[in-house]
């Protein structure tokens, strides 16, 4: 059942000419547009061109020609192939760039990364600060030329380290003896904290009065978080109350970011992998498939057979593990404290005892290689992977639908409660089943195969009324689909080599650019790399899905009430590790 | 009082007083209510987190050493689990969490970036290691470290707490009345440790000596 891909070929420079040119460095591809048109072309690649979902949005820092670049990665809810177009500016401060957030709100959060970590600024932003780091920062971190605290060499394999081995602690080669950068002639003393005014300055405030304009209330600030049980990791979300309601909300995130950029361009294409495990560290599986995916796309290799059925089986399985925990941590957040999480970690210890029994590792799995995977599974791992597929997964998912589905209070906190529209989800960027669940069946699996994906039969689940409900049901729809796809390719895989490289710690890549997705189980996972042809990538960047879809909380949350926003969090199954990366 | 741990050897008690005497040390009884009842602060930062998550499930079930109460305030936790990485941005919350937290209370560094920044170590926004600032009393490696190893961690925290000493324990310490303060680290144009203040201020000076020279 393969769907066709859509290769319809969208040639911007027709329509503007003088405005766009083709992108024609060896490996690129796409437009590149002027920096004044912008505003207009992107207009008419979203409502000329169909191109309604604005994928992702990163900058590049080309040193040696002096160029601060502009990516943007723009598909079709309806499938196929994407556009990209490219902004290039002097790379002389102040750059400035035309903000997109008025033609897909989606752009907000991911503008105001690359104003944080390359100092681009958009103009018509409407809330331009910094989003990873805190205000008052030193510099901005992925630009080429600022160098961290404990930068030992541009890129690794460092010299002190291999081939002899004489490696000095980090401490002892800065100044500071810490992982400390500072201006010079900086006192302490002296410094000014920033009290975050801005940030309490972008909540909206209002002061109401009662009927007869007598009395005036105020109305209140409060931060959730990042210490907070249900904020999933430590994400902290400002808000203003008006009694119970949320009036204004801004998410404020960054305290988990572990500067994976920074250190992915410092690594070989390889080290890279056990990195990417780390960042949503429910389904490091999936992020493993994402990233190879996305370099292999470059290398133009083919991936041996027994390994692509490998690749969707683990995926899958990490998939149902990654939905059961949302349903018992959905559960936990709205109150009924861990009875339904012991149901569904006893069915995640199983598959992770899989991936543990083929891998090495319950959670991080560094599983992936180029070309295939690192181990071959077992027959006897394969027969344990059936019996959970054919027998105890589908009769244990109906064994939690049975319990919870029709529970009164479940259904009375879930229904009705923080619809997000189809058109909404769309110009937010939102992916991933929330996106699926108020009715858009974009399923990347579907939508743009990649792997061997157009090989199975299977629904995309969709359910269309948006709210809480239909996005807890539509998990339990997944699951069941996964299933199904399992149950396939474990009928269907074949014998013979896992890998189709030779095994190999330095791999060439060559020069080029390549935007390569895979459907994680919380959305569109996407990974930007540019290659200048050496070990090492020159840009690697995660597009990632719970950071996207974060940017509809807003929308969502604004005129309800405050108790369903933590339900509201635990429903975008967000993890902090892909959000802040 | 059939505890083994508690009861002191080689004291004769009267047969028919077994059931209702045990001799013992006013140490041990303090260190046997201690160790038995160890309240975490729910407390997650990263991957760690989730193992952390799993130990309590059925499957290795940590209620079994009495160490599961985990409470979501830190005013009524005895014990912080570092489990994760540890950043700048958010290092200041982590020491304002163990300020608040009442004496005695104990620090458990959990994987690889709390202990010494892990394989995150070189990154810009990560502290390496918490003990940089907060006193660690157990070390647990692994990245994440299994469920298994958190619990044997959480059980060598119980042995160090049955060696303690009424005498010796800081939180009766009268000359030491803060306890274990820390000073709130600031977040400028990089993280800075306020106790440190002097220090830094001689090093930028001399970064700018050494640039002109």
């Amino acid at each position: 059942m393969a769907t066709p891909t859509l290769t319809q070929t969208v040639d911007l420079v027709a329509r503007f000419p003088g405005k766009v040119t083709a992108d024609e460095r060896p490996g690129y591809s796409g437009f590149i547009v002027t920096k004044e048109s912008l505003i207009e072309v992107a207009t008419a690649v979203r409502d000329e061109f169909g191109f309604d979902l604005l994928s992702s949005l990163t900058g590049v820092d080309y040193l040696a020609e002096n160029k601060m670049e502009v990516v943007y990665n723009a598909y079709k809810t309806t499938g196929g192939a994407g556009l990209e177009f490219k902004v290039q500016v002097e790379r002389v401060d102040p750059i400035e760039v035309p903000s997109l957030t008025g033609i897909w709100r989606g752009a907000e959060y991911q503008e105001r990364e690359v104003w944080d970590l390359y100092g681009i600024k958009f103009t018509d932003h409407p809330d331009m600060r910094r989003i990873l780091m805190w205000e008052g920062f030193e510099g901005h971190p992925l630009r080429k030329d600022w160098k961290e605290a404990f930068y030992e060499e541009e890129i690794k394999p460092y010299k002190s380290r291999w081939p002899e081995g004489k490696h000095t602690f980090a401490e002892d080669r800065n100044p500071f003896h810490d992982n400390l950068n500072l201006p010079k002639d900086f006192d302490p003393e002296k410094y000014v904290v920033d009290k975050e005014e801005d940030l309490y300055a972008s909540l909206e405030r209002h002061t109401m009065k009662d009927e007869e304009g007598k009395m005036k209330t105020d109305s209140v600030v409060v931060n959730l978080g990042p210490h907070h049980p249900s904020t999933h990791g430590v994400l902290r979300v400002a808000v203003t109350l008006n009694g119970e309601t949320v009036m204004g909300l801004k998410p404020v995130m960054g305290y988990l970011h572990r500067n994976h950029e920074k250190i992915g361009e410092r690594n070989t294409f390889t080290q890279i992998i056990p990195y990417t495990d780390r960042l949503d560290y429910f389904n490091s599986m999936s992020n493993n498939f994402g990233y190879v995916t996305a370099v292999e796309k470059l290398m133009k290799i083919q991936v041996a057979e027994r390994a692509e059925y490998i690749r969707v089986i683990m995926a899958e399985l990490s998939r149902i593990q990654n939905h059961l925990i949302f349903v018992g941590m959905l559960i936990n957040d709205l109150g009924s404290m861990f009875t339904p999480a012991f149901y569904v970690f006893e069915e995640r210890e199983l598959i992770l005892d899989i991936f543990e029994a083929v891998s090495g590792s319950r959670m991080m799995c560094n599983y992936y290689r180029f070309g295939g995977v690192v181990r071959d599974v077992s027959d006897e791992m394969l027969q344990k992977i059936k019996d959970l597929v054919f027998e105890r997964l589908p009769a244990k998912t109906d064994e939690v639908e049975r319990l919870l589905n029709e529970n009164e209070l479940l259904v009375g906190r879930l229904k009705g409660t923080h619809v997000l529209s189809a058109e909404d989800a769309i110009n937010f960027s939102v992916t991933g089943p929330v996106l699926r669940a108020s009715g858009v069946p974009y399923d990347l699996r579907r939508a743009d195969p990649y792997s061997i994906y157009d090989r199975f039969d299977f629904d995309v689940a969709v359910r269309h009324n948006g709210d809480m409900m239909d996005n807890y049901l539509i998990r339990f729809d997944e699951i069941r689909q996964s299933l199904r796809i399992l149950e396939q390719a474990l009928k269907q895989i074949p014998q013979g080599p896992i890998n189709s490289q030779k095994p190999n710690y330095q791999i060439k890549v060559p020069a080029g650019e390549a935007y390569g997705r895979i459907e994680s189980p919380k959305g569109e996972l996407g990974f930007y790399i540019v290659s200048n042809g050496k070990g090492n990538p020159y840009r690697y960047h995660v597009r990632a899905p719970s950071f996207v879809n974060l940017t509809a909380i807003e929308k969502m949350c604004i005129g309800t009430k405050i108790q369903d926003f933590v339900a509201l969090l635990a429903m975008l199954d967000i993890v902090m590790g892909e959000l802040d990366r | 009082m059939e505890n083994e741990r508690l009861s002191l050897p080689n004291y004769n008690i009267p047969e028919d007083l077994k059931d209702v005497v045990a001799i013992t040390t006013l140490d041990r009884l303090y260190n046997w209510g201690r160790r038995s009842s160890l309240w975490p602060l729910t407390f997650g930062l990263a991957c760690c987190a989730i193992e952390m998550i799993a130990a309590q499930m059925a499957r290795y079930d940590m209620s079994r050493f009495g160490m599961e109460v985990m409470r979501p305030t830190p005013r009524q936790a005895d014990m912080i689990l570092i489990s994760g990485t540890v950043t700048k941005k958010m290092l200041p919350v982590i020491i304002r969490l163990y300020n608040q937290m009442p004496e005695p209370k104990y620090v458990v560094a959990m994987g690889a970036c709390a202990s010494g920044g892990g394989p995150f170590k070189e990154g810009y926004n990560v502290v390496a290691g918490i003990d940089k600032f907060l006193p660690v009393d157990v070390y647990i490696p692994g990245c994440p470290p299994t469920p298994q190893a958190l619990i044997a961690g959480l059980i060598k925290l119980q042995e160090k707490i049955d060696k303690d000493s009424l005498k010796k324990v800081r939180w009766y310490n009268k000359e030491k009345k803060d306890g274990n303060y820390v000073p709130m680290p600031i977040l400028g144009p990089d993280l800075i440790d306020v106790r440190r203040n002097a220090e830094i201020r001689d090093i930028a000076a001399a970064k700018t000596t050494q640039e002109s020279a």
